[in-house]
């Protein structure tokens, strides 16, 4: 049986009824079209689906949309503001931190987190925090420059 | 200061904000009108005879469209190379290996699709399975396919030069082997497919696809259609690395659901899924015997190497030939004996991944360089400068190098890492856990001659100028799979007609732009870069035209020029040219601003004179390669090289390897975009690194794949990785657009051996089967105790 969900997406309010299996993945991408967030696996092992759930960065695969019951989830559509890209997404473009772009928004999501957290994260914090997110084509190096670059603009 | 404007930068790639802000769509975004979901069924045996079928429960469950197997499908042969077609759609006589496709079902959501799967029941009589390849060539072992006896896909013996000769003339002769295991591309996006026939009987599909041409012919024989019926949509693509390149029977099952139930038909494969279809890297079986010289000098190689293909033929046979063919260079080598076999086993099928069949015999043949230095007492990376080629130099196998970095990248290598400082503290079987090791590596740039057999051009690319005055649309059938294909035309087009990169729109991956043959064999900047200048220089040259006839200057007196005309033959009066470009945009805000006309006066005219402007490019390899079996496999317009030194500390408790530094230099002729260079060299380093230390598909006793998901078969994460210093080598190669040839595939080729030649400096040991896992480094470590003496 369904349920009423309502939660919040990059601040707007929405209210769903959801299949209580159904993961948080599948109803961004499916039930609100926000096909920026990325199946990669499914089961947790390679962080492309990374929304932010209160803030947090989670898995939206392992994530069961009523959990995001009343919460707030930020994706990468909603990072963007007034057509000005975020800082983080502008230096993923200037440093080549993009190839093939599927890890992309679930890497940015994970970034946007730590720099939350930590305004000057050294280059391990920056490489333990995405370590969660797999890329296949960039060997992490332009990645980690992006986000370094982000975070000085930052502090 | 460069000569070029756009070209030679670090331009931001024209799909970057796109993929930046989750606005870039793959195929699994896509979604149709009335569309259906679509589920396979796969095999849960490696080997056995289907005795039945009975699809008739999974019929009745509501919500079901349709359900094929070999009787809708049909049972016409495809595959790859044309001389081994032994693939059909689905399974009819037997199936062999574990995720052989046998039918596939749409329905209305996927949850249906996969009940209806669980609901057909296949009878089978389980057969033995081959699951070594070593000894699938054996009498009295189980027969995969009728058409290859004794299991043998595809063999071939090359004798290129005198080996005796070279034996005689050798100082120190020694063999080694190595032995590597099947892996897994892994790349994040798995391959999807949307596919949808209209009302005509056109089908349009989008696909995860690396080559939208192959798979249009693919399709269009396969499923009896005429090509002309067949579009195939590349959308963005997250990653390939050469599983991509062949078509798939997701594909194929989508077309054939859509032509049944006149819906649009989505099947996306999961994660398991992706490892069962395979089509990735090969297991080999190398044996190697080579010579040198007193000085140092090459003196022969007699190499011998299995394939473990898995249950088709794929691209395996263009693979059993490059890991012989590419050990031609970087070395000058006149003897070489090359002994190739591939075999089929019961597993998933192997294909093409990036350094396509020779970056374990590249490993191997680094390795045995190594101990030949040793033995010599030879520094490794002087016995390598020593015997490097030259541009203008010829293989043994007659492969041409028209530009050749080989010893720029080595030297350049070695003094960024500052080696001999670094090497000196180590030398000869040190074992205190911190090693440095070196290799090279030779790669094509394209591959010489198509899949096919035809001469039909590899390429083409339509450039049309926008009738409305400003800038360019360039299209093309090339497949930007990551790798920033759509990025390098832009930068030609805007460099050719003084065009700012914003104002030149790429439309591409699509098979009715244009054929392109795809994005494998590392061809695309240097034969699509060709077509694209010369269709760009077809529209400069018909926009001066019109604009020169019109002014009454001679259009060679023109040219194009930071958004403007310019003209190289003293002042021109625009001013009625000017003019009439001013009555037509009266109430505009932004007009022309500058003495000289702009691009949008200049082609609006264009078209005002003459109609559309459309500007063509083609482009074809010259006839390339000698005359003997599979010499077409290796040969290629231009050939890359690359040198990598690794640094490397071991825990001798454990054997866990730490990758601490990987310095690379690769010769690309020229960098068209800098940093996308340094990208895919990064990316190579990360992809061998991998497969040097964690990349294994491990198989139990029955076949099945035990660690088909991104935890357990293992790629290197953020933490894993060390800094990664790409230095970019400029050759200038003759046949290349502005100098320019490959960096996507051959920057791989030394990553592996460099790794494993700073483990031995770190240990002592050499491993002879990867990938170096802790067990198998801490076993040979206990197994090989050092001596005292050895200690440093």
């Amino acid at each position: 049986m369904k349920k009423i969900i309502s939660f919040v997406v990059n601040g707007i309010e929405h209210e769903l009824a959801v299949e209580p299996r159904r993961t948080l993945l599948e109803v961004l991408r499916e039930d609100l079209g926000l096909t920026g967030t990325k199946k990669g696996c499914g089961i947790g092992d390679c962080g492309t689906c990374t929304v932010l759930l209160n803030g947090v960065a989670t898995f939206s695969c392992l994530t069961l949309a009523i959990q995001a019951d009343g919460c707030s989830v930020e994706t990468v559509e909603g990072l963007a503001e007034g057509g000005k890209l975020h800082r983080l997404q502008q230096e993923f473009v200037d440093h080549g931190a993009i190839q093939c772009g599927f890890c992309t928004p679930g890497m940015l999501m994970t970034a946007v987190e730590l720099l939350r957290r930590d305004s000057a994260p050294s280059e391990q914090d920056i490489r333990r925090a995405i370590s969660g997110n797999l890329c296949r084509c960039t060997g992490y190096q332009k990645i980690v420059e992006a986000i370094q670059a982000a975070s000085e603009k930052t502090s | 200061m460069s000569k070029h404007r756009i070209l030679n930068t670090r331009a931001p790639r024209v799909d970057a904000v796109d993929k930046a802000t989750g606005k870039a769509l793959y195929t699994d975004d896509l979604k149709r009108p009335r569309m259906l979901t679509a589920a396979i069924l796969h095999s849960p045996l490696a080997h056995a005879r289907i005795l039945n079928i009975d699809t008739s429960r999974a019929e009745r469950l509501p919500g079901v469209k349709a359900i094929v197997t070999h009787r809708e499908a049909g049972t016409r042969p495809y595959g790859v190379s044309p001389a081994r077609y032994d693939e059909t759609i689905f399974c009819h006589d037997k199936v062999r290996y574990v995720g052989d496709e046998i039918a596939a079902v749409a329905a209305i959501d996927q949850d249906i699709a996969l009940e209806a799967v669980d609901l057909i029941k296949v009878d089978f009589e389980e057969l033995p399975a081959v699951l070594d390849g070593r000894t699938a060539m054996e009498e009295g072992q189980p027969q995969l396919h009728e058409m290859y006896k004794n299991n043998i896909c595809a063999q071939i013996r090359w004798h290129f030069g005198d080996i005796e000769e070279g034996r005689k003339e050798s100082h120190i002769v020694r063999t080694d082997r190595m032995t590597s295991k099947m892996q897994d591309a892994a790349f994040m996006e798995s391959q999807s497919v949307l596919a949808e026939m209209d009302c005509h009987g056109d089908l349009t599909m989008w696909s995860s696809t690396q080559a939208p041409h192959y798979v249009q012919r693919t399709l269009a024989m396969a499923l009896n259609l005429p090509l002309q019926k067949v579009r195939v949509i590349k959308p963005a693509v997250g990653g390939g690395f050469g599983p991509k390149a062949s078509c798939s029977t997701a594909e194929l099952a989508a077309c054939l659901l859509t032509m049944r139930t006149g819906q649009p038909v989505k099947l996306t494969f999961d994660r398991e899924q992706v490892f069962l279809h395979s089509r990735a890297r090969h297991q080999f079986f190398h044996t190697m015997t080579s010579g040198v010289k007193k000085d140092g000098t090459l003196t022969f190689l007699e190499h011998k190497c299995v394939l473990d293909g898995g249950a088709y033929a794929s691209f395996g046979i263009a693979t059993m030939y490059y890991a012989g063919s590419l050990l031609g260079g970087p070395y000058r080598l006149k003897n070489m004996v090359y002994d190739g076999c591939r075999v089929v086993t019961n597993k998933p099928a192997c294909g093409a991944q990036r350094g396509h069949g020779a970056v374990i015999a590249r490993a191997l043949f680094e390795v045995q360089l190594d101990r030949i230095g040793e033995e010599l007492g030879m520094d490794p990376i002087e016995l390598r400068l020593k015997n490097v080629m030259e541009a203008g130099e010829t293989t043994c196998n007659e492969l041409f190098v028209s530009s050749f970095g080989m010893r720029e990248a080595l030297e350049a290598v070695r003094d960024s890492a500052a080696w001999k400082k670094k090497r000196a503290l180590g030398g000869k079987t040190r074992r205190d856990g911190k090693g440095i090791g070196a290799a090279c590596g030779f790669f094509v740039s394209g591959a010489g001659y198509p899949i096919y057999r035809s001469r039909t051009y590899h390429c083409t690319v339509v450039t049309k100028a926008d009738e409305m005055g400003g800038g360019v649309t360039v299209m093309s059938g090339a497949a930007d799979i990551g790798q920033g294909s759509d990025t390098v035309l832009a930068m030609i087009t805007a460099e050719e007609l003084g065009l700012p990169l914003d104002d030149v729109k790429v439309l591409s991956g699509d098979s009715r732009l244009s054929v392109d043959l795809g994005a494998y064999s590392s061809r695309t900047t240097l034969m699509t870069g060709h077509a694209c200048r010369e269709a760009a220089r077809d529209v400069k040259r018909q926009i001066l035209e019109a604009v020169g006839g019109c002014l009454g200057v001679p259009p060679e007196t023109l040219d194009l020029k930071d958004n403007q005309v310019v003209s190289l033959a003293g002042e021109i009066d625009i001013s009625n040219l000017r003019k009439e470009f001013l009555k037509e945009h009266k109430g505009f805000a932004s007009l022309p601003y500058c003495p000289n006309l702009t691009f949008s006066e200049a082609s609006r005219i264009a078209f005002l004179e003459r109609g559309a402007i459309v500007g063509t490019g083609k482009y074809r390899p010259p006839p390339l390669g000698g005359s003997f079996k599979g010499a077409a496999v290796g040969t290629s317009p231009a050939f890359g090289c690359s040198a990598q030194i690794a640094e490397v500390s071991v825990d001798l408790e454990t054997g866990e390897v730490t990758v601490e530094n990987i310095t690379g230099a690769h010769d690309c002729g020229f960098a068209i975009n800098v940093t996308q260079v340094e990208g895919q060299m990064q990316g190579s380093m990360m992809m061998g690194m991998g497969e040097a230390l964690m990349e294994q598909i491990i198989y139990d006793k029955k076949g099945r794949i035990v660690n088909a998901n991104l935890a357990e078969y293992k790629i290197p994460t953020a933490l894993d990785m060390p800094h990664l210093d790409a230095i970019i080598v400029e050759s200038d190669e003759p046949n290349g657009p502005y100098g320019a040839k490959e960096v996507g595939e051959g920057a791989i080729m030394p990553v592996i051996p460099s790794i494993l030649n700073a483990i031995y400096d770190a240990t002592g040991v050499r491993i002879e089967e990867l990938p170096v896992t802790p067990e198998r480094l801490v076993a040979a470590i206990k197994a090989n105790p050092v001596r005292p003496s050895q200690k440093s």
